[in-house]
């Protein structure tokens, strides 16, 4: 059977200032963002509230995890058996060009001309629906918001809600164009109904289903999905074959650790106490579900992040998109500016890593490093001292290059460095900035305008000069020489 | 209790008045103050801009310096985090075990400023009197990393004449982040406004904060808008008595 390679999505094209800029001067877009990211948040912050042992909860998920990241081989390799056992089919895929050549060859071994999906960010990871279509196939996503953001033929912005950068008159307009309903309302009624009937039909009549997976259950070789729509439950019951395509990270050892994370991850994702939908299966079952089930694992850079001991805790994320919604930095982008399919804090840590740093460079940046997402998440990923390693890595890929090496950054950075390993250079330094500053200050002592990248401080800010008297030359001043306790053992510079 | 003021690198730059008001402020407790002459920066911008060789000798002439303090006292919650969260580690990526054991020693006895007050001394009531309208900026290492909690809150509960005017969404970033704030500067910018915004909405007539990297930010936007609204270090607030405002 032939293949034809599609062009891949054009992410990471655009650095994440340059991505953001662009995104900053579209109104709607931050107002829809904001609106929703504040809705989700302040539901997830009321039932998480209601939970004594949440801090528990937390340290139990992430030591589950990080304890299955410690031997994912002897997990991955259980899995594999007990899911063959229970009748399924597990496929390898090392990349996203091995995985799309698995579920096409899947797909048309059926003669399958069309396909219905559950949204799944790994397929999106790998540019499936590019591939399929690139062959002939039509993919149809049946997660609502997967399905606007598809008819509208936009990105993802948000892994738990897609279209989240959209309001409900945007979403009529464009149903009202893509489904040719042009007297469709824009109630959120209006709107679920014109996609029930658009999307049962499909359910009825496609045979072939792909999804994605929440949890790859190891002992049992089960899989488990949590969904709010119950869209999913339709994918996962009614065609004839099912292909699951999964990260390798997305295993856990056993089913009673779903425990955990069934409680954590939808107060986390949408501020809901438990999914409506939680399916979980195992293999096939005559005269029920599926007749024929494939389980693709996906690996497509997430080994090397394994080796990482500093970056290795960023393949605990079960995908519940609370850093993102907890971002001050996502609050005004949005996900697009991220140029990427994982957006917002852990985006920024994944996507840069997945790409074995070659792609999304500035995205380790892309952070204020206010803490807010290391505070949510459900699996205490530290993602601030992740960024915090990544942006080391980057600075020193940098300085092999020879523009890195005599960049203002770093010729900048080696001199501040260079000044505070000893006290007389850098009161030397700040005098000079008390005088070379002079021409910059304005009557009222501050600086309105600043040149070379400090010119992104002036902007928008202001900066206070520097007093003519810095606070280690006023107490040398006013208060050592009368002090009987000024520190003088000698403890001079290191340098 | 013999204290020793680490006043910071942009503290000691930018603000001596912060510095002025921290010695005030704990000599009218009783406290004696030094100033180790020698001190220089905790290494904080280099490290959280990545360049985390760079920061390892810096933080050895940190530790060199107070290794021998008593106690140490840091108006500026953000460096407080930085020795905190990452100087250990800065020690065993550099290999340097002497330099770890050392940093364990000596940050059980390094304060910011608010915290030692109440935490390490029990004072909540430093006998300020400051007759305006404040509002408080938590700023996110002092709640996320030193989870300083209500502290600030309480200890300005207790100046005389000051009315405390609460702020919406106190939990969320100003947008300042060290270099953040000029490498990506249009996002640092729009989160600035939103923080602008909310302070403006309190009616207070001035805002404070136990960094002043946050208030320099805030007071950046707040001078450019033309607004009266002014920005104090906690210290400085405490510092002030019916007899002298600083």
């Amino acid at each position: 059977m032939s293949e034809v390679h599609a062009e891949v999505t054009q992410w990471n094209r655009r650095d994440f200032p340059t991505a953001a800029r662009e995104v900053l001067q579209n109104s709607q877009t931050r107002k829809n963002v904001k609106h929703a990211t504040n809705v989700i948040q302040a539901k997830r912050n009321a039932v998480v509230a209601e939970l004594p042992d949440w801090e528990d909860l937390r340290e139990a998920g992430a030591q589950v995890k990080a304890h299955t990241l410690h031997h994912l081989d002897h997990y991955l390799m259980q899995f594999e058996d007990n899911c063959t056992r229970a009748g399924g089919n597990v496929h390898w895929a090392s990349d996203a060009a091995e995985a799309n050549r698995i579920i096409l060859r899947l797909v048309q071994q059926h003669q399958a001309k069309e396909v219905i999906k559950i949204k799944t960010m790994t397929s999106e990871e790998v540019g499936l629906n590019a591939h399929l279509e690139a062959n002939g196939v039509r993919p149809i996503e049946t997660d609502l918001a997967e399905l606007i953001v598809q008819l509208g033929k936009d990105r993802p912005s948000h892994f738990v809600a897609p279209a989240l950068h959209m309001n409900r008159h945007q979403v009529r307009e464009m149903f009202q164009r893509e489904m040719e309903l042009p007297d469709l309302g824009d109630r959120p009624e209006d709107l679920a109904t014109a996609a029930r009937s658009y999307l049962r039909e499909k359910f009825l009549r496609v045979k072939v289903a792909i999804s994605g997976g929440n949890f790859l259950i190891a002992d049992s070789g089960g899989i488990c999905i949590t969904e709010s729509e119950g869209n999913g439950r339709m994918c996962l019951t009614l065609p004839d074959v099912l292909i699951s395509i999964v990260g390798i990270e997305k295993v856990i050892p056993s089913y009673r650790d779903l425990d955990i994370f069934l409680q954590t991850l939808p107060r986390s994702a949408t501020g809901e106490r438990m999914n409506p939908y939680n399916s979980t299966w195992c293999g096939v079952h005559p005269g029920d579900g599926p007749k024929e089930f494939h389980v693709v694992l996906l690996d497509n850079g997430r080994s090397p992040i394994l080796a990482d001991k500093e970056a290795r805790q960023t393949l605990q994320c079960i995908r519940c998109a609370a850093c993102l919604n907890s971002c001050p930095v996502y609050h005004q982008t949005g996900g697009h500016a991220y140029e990427s399919v994982y957006a917002g804090p852990i985006g920024a840590i994944l996507t840069p890593q997945l790409h074995s740093m070659e792609e999304g460079r500035s995205l380790p940046y892309a952070s204020s490093l206010c803490g807010a997402c290391y505070e949510v998440c459900p699996v205490k990923i530290n993602i601030p001292e992740v960024l915090i390693h990544l942006r080391g890595k980057v600075v020193r890929e940098d300085q092999g290059t020879f523009a890195g090496k005599f960049s203002l950054w770093n010729i900048g950075m080696q001199t501040a460095a260079f000044l505070f390993q000893d006290a007389d250079r850098l009161a030397m330094a700040e005098r000079f900035g008390q005088i070379g500053q002079k021409p910059l200050v304005s009557k009222d002592g501050f600086i309105e305008w600043l040149p070379l990248m400090l010119d992104g401080w002036t902007q928008s800010r202001d900066l206070k000069a520097m007093p003519a008297q810095s606070f280690r030359d006023w107490w040398a001043k006013e208060r050592a020489p009368h002090s009987d306790n000024s520190h003088d053992d000698g403890k001079g510079s290191d340098a | 209790m013999l204290v020793s003021l680490f006043i910071t690198c942009y503290n000691d730059a930018l603000f001596p008045e912060t510095g002025k008001s921290v010695v005030n402020v704990l000599e009218r407790l009783g406290h004696r103050i030094e100033f180790r002459p020698e001190q220089t920066c905790c290494g904080q911008m280099h490290w959280n801009t990545g360049y985390l060789r760079e920061a390892v000798p810096i933080i050895r002439h940190f530790v060199r310096v107070y290794r021998d303090a008593e106690t140490v006292v840091v108006p500026s919650s953000s460096c407080v985090a930085m020795m905190r969260d990452h100087y250990v580690k800065a020690a065993e990526m550099d290999g340097d075990t002497g330099l770890a054991a050392e940093i364990e020693t000596l940050l059980p006895r390094v304060y910011e400023f608010s915290e030692f007050l109440v935490r390490k001394l029990g004072v909540e009531d430093v006998g300020a009197s400051y007759p305006l309208k404040v509002t408080y900026h938590a700023s996110c290492h002092s709640m996320r990393s030193l989870h300083l909690g209500d502290i600030p809150i309480r200890l300005l509960r207790n100046v005389r004449g000051l009315e405390l005017q609460p702020i919406q969404n106190m939990q969320e970033c100003c947008g300042f982040g060290g270099t953040f704030s000029i490498k990506n500067a249009d996002v640092s910018s729009a989160m600035l406004a939103d923080k602008v915004r909310n302070v403006l909405e309190t009616g207070a007539e001035v805002c404070t904060a136990v960094d002043n990297s946050c208030l320099m930010h805030l007071y950046g936007s707040l001078h450019r808008q033309g607004t009266s609204v002014r920005t104090a270090h906690l210290a400085e607030i405490l510092a002030a008595t019916d007899g002298a405002r600083a």
